[in-house]
Formats: structure tokens, sequence, C-alpha cells
């Protein structure tokens, strides 16, 4: 698989680790009253869907930047790749 | 119809006139005691033990394709019971007792070939998780026995000993470890269910749960409603896809595993090696071509086939420990859907659904759990209460805490 890197252009797949489904940036609150629940779900249940997939992969061999992918199980064809970074901040996190 | 060398040799004085189908081919009917949702091992496993240990005859196996041609038809065909943990290492063994007295039971020939499973140590702390490893195996009744190189080097005089990186330093092996003919499982299995009066439908795929006050009814399906006193699911690959039909989320992720046969040798290899540096192992089918693999791609994956990256790994690992690899021509390879699991381990367990029954989350491992899956399953389905050897594997012990991480991996799927 070629990985479109949006700084660096297509990259191997193989320059890449894979961590799983981008709902991990959702870190969810530790002090919150339902942290435990909460951290239950964040840490062990996936939706795991068979199509279109938003995981996230870092560039370990290359420029060490967490990306979004959207990626179809199925067929293994990649649709978009964004910085974690870009999404993250949307999400108004890291702020 | 019972097989023996008699009716054999009557057949073949008569032009094999007399053979007839090996399980009926029923239309479903309105309605079942117990409805299995997946023709794999697993499922056809529960319908024979169902019917032939709990007295359940009232049971239909649904299939969305033919029966066999999943995971129970794409894998390596190993079996063993060389785990550690205390929560893994009883239900193995109880399932390689079972593979022990399986062709009796099913009264087909599975080609069960117990030539031993050889794991190879590479390094002192690996020999010291080995010799610990093989005490555990030890205390459950599983047998097990630490081999120096030499005594390796007799058996296996064509490994690489003296690899610069990876020497051989020894090898634990489980003698009663081995292989099966992977399809005559699930055949053997679906004519032992059919012939005590299980429905065994094929291409009828589940499309949804009839849930009525928390309560599971029924199934619809792509040939029509039927209703069920109990649901089982078993259809390890598609285990998220299935109960996300049910409204749940499972600790689940789906990874491609790849596999490998060569063409066909000449007996070169006595038994099952896997290598301990790498991840790679391998055993000779009977019909001569090695059969081998190794990692996960290691992406969530319902494609059913693999990248070249993953084959290149599993080649290296090959020919690192068995150079006269390269000379051997690969003949084909395909992948396969692993439910892989939170901790590396699987679940047999009740939903939250009353009426609904799960049993899924094998990673790579699920064709030795074959005949114990079946069993603790039949067991759960039955009784309502689970089998003492597979108690252990519930949904909830993510959230307690109670994980069976044999690699000690944490929450993280592919590297289990």
């Amino acid at each position: 698989m070629i990985i479109n890197h949006p700084l660096l252009g297509p990259c191997d797949a193989q320059e890449f680790t894979y961590l799983g489904d981008a709902r991990l940036i959702d870190r969810p609150d530790g002090m919150a009253g339902d942290a435990e629940d909460a951290f239950y779900h964040y840490a062990y249940l996936r939706d795991n869907p068979a199509g279109e997939h938003r995981e996230l992969w870092f560039h370990e061999q290359g420029d060490r930047s967490w990306l979004v992918v959207t990626r179809n199980t199925v067929t293994h064809q990649i649709t978009s790749v964004e910085l974690a970074r870009d999404v993250a901040r949307k999400q108004g996190r890291g702020v | 119809m019972r097989y023996s060398g008699f009716k054999i040799l009557k057949e073949a004085l008569s032009g094999h006139k007399g053979w007839t189908p090996a399980w009926r081919n029923p239309d479903p009917k309105s309605h079942y005691d117990i409805v299995i949702i997946g023709g794999g091992g697993h499922g056809l496993a529960t319908a024979h033990y169902l019917a032939s240990k709990f007295s359940q005859c009232n049971v239909a196996v649904l299939e969305k394709g033919w029966i066999g041609g999943g995971n129970v038809g794409r894998n390596t065909t190993i079996i063993r019971s060389n785990y550690l943990l205390d929560g893994n290492e009883p239900f193995y063994e109880f399932s390689l007792k079972l593979w022990e007295g399986l062709e009796q039971d099913l009264n087909y020939n599975a080609m069960v070939s117990q030539r031993g499973i050889l794991n190879l140590i590479h390094s002192d702390a690996q020999r010291d998780a080995f010799i610990r490893r093989g005490n555990g195996m030890i205390l459950h009744g599983a047998g097990a026995e630490l081999l120096s190189a030499d005594q390796v080097r007799r058996e296996y005089p064509f490994l690489n000993f003296d690899d610069a990186r990876f020497p051989i330093k020894g090898g634990l092996a489980q003698r009663r470890g081995g292989t099966v003919r992977h399809d005559a499982v699930a055949w053997g299995y679906a004519r032992a269910a059919d012939s005590r009066g299980v429905d065994i439908i094929q291409n009828c795929e589940v499309t949804g749960f009839h849930i009525e006050n928390g309560t599971c009814v029924g199934v619809e399906t792509t040939r029509g409603y039927i209703g069920a006193g109990k649901v089982g699911v078993a259809v390890a690959g598609n285990s998220s896809r299935v109960m996300a039909q049910a409204g749940m989320r499972l600790p689940i992720e789906s990874h491609v595993l790849q596999a490998f046969v060569t063409e066909g040798l000449k007996p070169v290899l006595p038994g099952v090696i896997t290598f301990g540096a790498g991840h790679f192992y391998c055993s000779q089918s009977d019909k001569g071509g090695l059969v081998f693999g190794g990692d996960i791609d290691g992406y969530n994956s319902y494609a059913q086939r693999g990248n070249l990256p993953v084959i290149e790994d599993v080649a290296e690992g090959g020919m690192a420990l068995f150079p006269g690899l390269g000379r051997v021509r690969l003949l084909r390879m395909w992948g396969g859907v692993m439910d892989m699991s939170m901790d590396g381990s699987p679940i047999i367990d009740r939903t939250h659904i009353d009426g609904l029954y799960f049993n899924g989350g094998w990673c790579y491992g699920g064709f030795k759990a074959t005949p114990a899956s079946g069993w603790c399953f039949a067991h759960l389905l039955a009784t309502d209460t689970p089998h003492d050897v597979a108690k252990a594997y519930r949904f909830d012990r993510f959230r307690r805490g109670r994980m069976i991480d044999e690699k000690g991996m944490g929450a993280q799927p592919n590297l289990h």
C-alpha cells in the first residue's frame, strides 16, 4: 500500500506503524465522573467496520508524524490522508 | 451410513454406486430450539456436541456461503496445547484430547497426525521462558520436553544451527501436537451433526436479529425469518459485523493473516517447527507441500488477501531457519480474516441480550481450538453455564482487568 503523506508525498506503508481506529484521538477525561466506563469503551471496544475506516498511522521511518488515513478495509484503497494534528485541532483538542 | 474398511471393500466390488451425500441440504424450518450462525469448524462442532452430548437435536447451522469455506479451510492445520496461562492451557489441553479421539467420535477420517511440534530456542532468555511454559504445560497434564541443540539436530539436521545472529540453542517439544486435514474437520462434524438431525443450511446469510424486550427470538436471513429459542454466533473474522446487527461493539479488530504452500516434496519435515527469533512456522502436508505462515499484516482488513511486505518477511524468516526452503517453489498463498481480540484470547459467553450467545475472538489460533470451542459453546447453549475449562473466556474480563494476555502486549490487537 502507498500512503500519500500530506507533507512528503507518496510513501510505502512499510515506513509506518499502525495503531488503529482514529477514535483513539478522543481520549476521555480521566477526571470525569464516568471515567471508568469511558476508558473501558475507549481502550477495548472498536467499531471494526468492513468498508471505510479512519485509522491512525505513525510515520516511524519518516518524519515521525501521526496521520489519519481513510482506507477501505475490504479493498485496501486509501481515499484520504490528513495530519492527525490537524484532525485533533479541528475536534478542539490540544488548545 | 457408517464408514468402515468393510464398506469400502463392498463398494469397490459393486462399482462405488452405494455412496450417498455426507449430509442433507434441507430448507430451513420456521423455528428451531437453537440456531447457530456460522457453518465453520466451530459452528459445526457446536452443533455436533449439542446433538451428541447434550441431546439437543432441533438445531440449525446457518452458513452464508458453503460450509468450511471460511477460516477452517484457510489455516495451517496445526494442533497443539502449549500455552502458559491458567485461563488458556486447560482449554487447549481439553481440545487436544478431543482431537485424539475425534475420528472415532465422528466416524470420519480427519487425518489427525500427532507428528509433534517443536518451538525452537535461540537465546538463554528464551530458554528460561520456554522452561517456564513447559512446566506450566506439565502442571496441566499436557506434557512437554526440553531438547538440547544436539537433540534438535538429530531430528532436524537441515536447520540453520550456526546462524551468526540466531543460532539454535534447543527447543521445547510437545510430541502430541501435530496436524489435521482441515477440510475434513468441517465435513466430519457436518456429517456427524446431520446424522443426528441437525439442519445445515447453506447460502443463508443472517441479516438481522429479532430482539423483543431484551430477548433474542429469531434471525432474519436471506432465506426468510427463522425463529429460535437460543441463537449462538460463531463467525470469527466477521464477529463485529454480525454482532453490530444486535447493537453490540466488541473488543475485536479484524486482521488478515496469510498462509503459503509450496510444491509437493518427498518427506523432508518430520513435524511442525516454529522459529523463535522471527515469526515463522512450518509443517509438511501429507500431499508433500510445505505449509507455512508468519505474522498478520497488521492493519484492519476484511480482504482475505494480504500485501507483499509480509510475504517478504515470512520468506526471510523461513530462509533464516531453513535455508533449503530457497530451492522450493511457492505454489499458492492466501489470506484469512482473523478476529484479533484485545488480549489475544477468545470469548465464549452470553451477551447482555437473553438468548444470544457469542463465540469468537480466536485471533490466529482458532483451528486447534475447534473441538473444545464446539464442546464448550454447546455446554453454554444447552445449560446456560460456562464449561469449566472455558470459564475465563468472558466478555467482562476487559472491564474487570482480568485479561488472558499470553504475549503481554496489552490492548493492541495487531501485536498479539
